[in-house]
């Protein structure tokens, strides 16, 4: 079996940064992909499929941070998530 | 007096107008308590995490359930349940629940509590104010979980099957967002004030409730019928049918009042004789803006900047504020925000601006003192507002408690520095931005128009100058009898606070309380101000008011009532003259068939 592993960077766009309806989306969305994905700030990271690892990562509007998604499904993963940032999850 | 009797009358605070009735439901919001147990064998600590997802389950199943119902009458809010699902099966919660149960094979509560406690370590070493404060949805969703667990499933707010008025000792936010608006006819409680959580979201959802009732919950049982006045702050317990047919008779006709009156919101509020005064709201937060449009305010004369401030270790960022102001000012478009500058105060300090013990805190260091004394937290407020007016053009600036030319020239310099700064850096804001100072401090009217010639407009904060001017602490009940708006006083210092605006040639408004009080709307058209601002509530009926009154007859009004010498001839003489020109505007809140309360409407 062959493991991908995607790396990509991001910066939060939307206004209220990564609050509680952004890390749902982004939980939502990644629960659909068997890849492990983290999201890494200042070298945390926080698991992308745990809503409370995401908020207590605490990354207000303007962070930078890097999605890593590693698994057969790595690339779509991103892919995924890649839409939810550009559309700064619905939101402002 | 109205008619018959009843079981039990308590009086509490009305903080949403209307009158309820139905049979109560208490709901208790007490936390389950907890044991601890040791599991001995492998096969019940398998058991024990076989039980822990029973829990999860249902709790699950409950929360899906209830987002269905969201969904619809309360879509904008259901994407909380949706976060509410998944902190249920996060893996801090989840996960470790069950590895703690397997490692330390202790039961599932226990577990589960201690599975909390790191989760909660861990959110409060977050500086983000907004991401700390939602530690209170995980503890929502562990609280269901461990009321499953126990079996103890304590009455809640979702398990209303029926149209019932809600009895609680006090409501989280979390408990009121779930209340299902269409089975909710009042809400009641034991604690809480003018200005909490359940006063605002009732007002905004437009249920009765009545707050600070202090034994309500003790006192009535489930499934009692009750009564619940939103204007008098009453609530009656088990009526006699007199009693009872009096309020359904009262019930239908302020219906039938209120909604002629909303439907003629949007009018403006003019005289019979030409005179146009604006009316403008006083809110708190955001979310009331709703409320300021649908009840035709033209606008916010009044925005309490305060409440983001609240029990903060620092005060909030430069753009948390602009993405507050930004949103305000862009809904209420064309029409103008006042913003005033933090005015906090002995009562609502946050913990970081909080001086040593003062004696007398109402005199000491607060509003416009603090922001002299705390000087990076107001530049960054006016940063804020500043940046906004460069966008939106409709941003007033008002700076509270000024006592004298002193210190809004103070005030002014720093203002001043805040533009120029704004100008080094290339960053917009309105260069015609009007700024005034609230009026509420004795020695300001003594000054006004020396003060006049500082500013673009005046704004009356009555309550603070009630309080200052007849020495009166209004929460004290020994001397709360005391405070009296009407008091000659009173009606001499607005009076010359307004005539001094108007020499100046500046706009003067009036806000507090006493604006949306519509008793006494002939003596403040009489006053000749240019607009009134009050809690969104009260606009719809003071316009209506307005509309059929007349200039002339207010200024005769008034200069009748100027020379009056006490307080209780004022009202009285006011109460007389709004049962002769405006009756069907009062005699659905007069006491019974008898006399007017002296404060007929809700406001604050």
């Amino acid at each position: 079996m062959v493991v991908q592993v995607e790396r990509k960077e991001f910066t939060v766009r939307n206004k209220l940064g990564l609050h509680a309806r952004a890390a749902t989306k982004i939980v939502q969305t990644s629960s659909q992909f068997q890849s492990r994905i983290c999201i890494i700030k200042n070298g945390r990271e926080a698991d992308a499929k745990s809503m409370l690892d995401i908020l207590t990562l605490s990354c207000p509007h303007g962070t930078r941070i890097e999605l890593c998604a590693e698994g057969k499904d790595a690339a779509e993963a991103v892919a995924a998530l890649t839409v939810l940032f550009d559309n700064k999850f619905g939101e402002e | 007096m109205s008619p018959g009797n009843a079981r039990m009358v308590l009086h509490g605070i009305g903080v949403a107008p209307g009158i309820a009735i139905g049979k109560a439901y208490r709901v208790d919001r007490n936390k389950v308590s907890l044991a601890y147990y040791y599991l001995p064998s492998p096969a019940q600590i398998k058991r024990e995490k076989e039980r822990f997802d029973v829990a999860v389950e249902k709790a699950e199943a409950d929360l899906k359930e209830i987002r269905a119902k969201m969904a619809g009458a309360f879509p904008e809010h259901a994407y909380i349940i949706d976060t509410h699902i998944h902190i249920l099966r996060d893996s801090m919660l989840y996960d470790e629940t069950m590895r703690t149960i397997d490692q330390q094979a202790v039961n599932a509560e226990w577990a589960l509590r201690q599975a909390l406690e790191k989760v909660q370590q861990i959110f409060a070493e977050i500086n983000d104010e907004y991401i700390r404060s939602r530690f209170s949805d995980v503890d929502f969703v562990a609280e269901r979980v461990l009321q499953n667990l126990t079996g103890q499933n304590k009455q809640s707010v979702t398990g209303i099957r029926e149209r019932v008025i809600v009895v609680a000792q006090d409501l989280s936010p979390a408990d009121t967002i779930q209340l299902q608006v269409e089975k909710t006819l009042a809400i009641v409680t034991d604690m809480g004030g003018k200005t909490s959580h359940t006063a605002i979201i009732t007002r905004s959802l437009d249920i009765p409730a009545v707050v600070g009732l202090e034994k309500v919950y003790q006192a009535v049982r489930s499934g009692e019928l009750m009564v619940v006045d939103g204007h008098a702050g009453k609530v009656i317990i088990d009526p006699d049918e007199e009693l009872l047919n009096f309020y359904y008779e009262r019930q239908y006709q302020l219906e039938r009042y209120r909604k002629e009156v909303v439907r003629c919101a949007e009018l403006p509020a003019e005289t019979e004789d030409g005179y146009h005064i604006k009316i403008q709201a006083n809110i708190e937060l955001l979310e009331e803006v709703v409320a300021v449009i649908d009840n035709g305010a033209e606008g916010v004369g009044l925005y309490r900047t305060e409440y983001l401030y609240l029990n903060l270790d620092q005060p909030p960022n430069e753009e948390t504020l602009f993405w507050d102001y930004r949103e305000l000012a862009e809904i209420i478009y064309p029409e103008t925000v006042t913003f005033r500058t933090l005015d906090l105060g002995a009562d609502k300090l946050s913990t970081r601006l909080r001086p040593s013990n003062e004696t007398n805190p109402a005199l000491g260091l607060r509003s416009i003192r603090l922001c002299l004394q705390e000087d990076q937290t107001f530049r960054t407020q006016l940063r804020a507002i500043l940046r906004v007016s460069g966008i939106t053009k409709n941003v007033k600036i008002m700076f509270p408690m000024i006592s004298g030319v002193g210190e809004l020239r103070a005030a002014k310099t720093v203002l001043e520095e805040v533009k120029h700064s704004l100008i080094k850096e290339s960053i917009e804001f309105d260069k015609d931005l009007q700024l005034g100072i609230m009026i509420e401090v004795p020695s300001a009217v003594a000054v006004a128009d020396l003060l006049a010639r500082e500013v673009d407009f005046f704004s009356i904060g009555t309550n603070d100058l009630v309080q200052y001017a007849l020495a009166i602490d209004r929460v004290n009940e020994h001397v709360a009898h005391l405070y009296e708006p009407l008091h000659p006083a009173i009606l001499r210092m607005i009076k010359q606070a307004a005539d001094a605006g108007r020499q100046a040639g500046i706009s003067v408004s009036l806000c507090g309380e006493l604006a949306g009080e519509p008793l006494y709307i002939p003596i403040l058209l009489g006053f000749g101000l240019d607009s009134l601002s009050m809690n969104p509530l009260a606009v719809p009926r003071v316009k209506k008011i307005i509309r059929n009154a007349s200039m002339e007859e207010s200024k005769d009004c008034l200069n009748e009532v100027l020379q009056f010498t006490t307080a209780d001839q004022v009202n009285d003489y006011l109460c007389e003259l709004a049962w002769r020109r405006f009756r069907e505007d009062f005699e659905l809140f007069a006491d019974g068939m008898g006399k007017l309360p002296a404060a007929s409407g809700i406001d604050q």
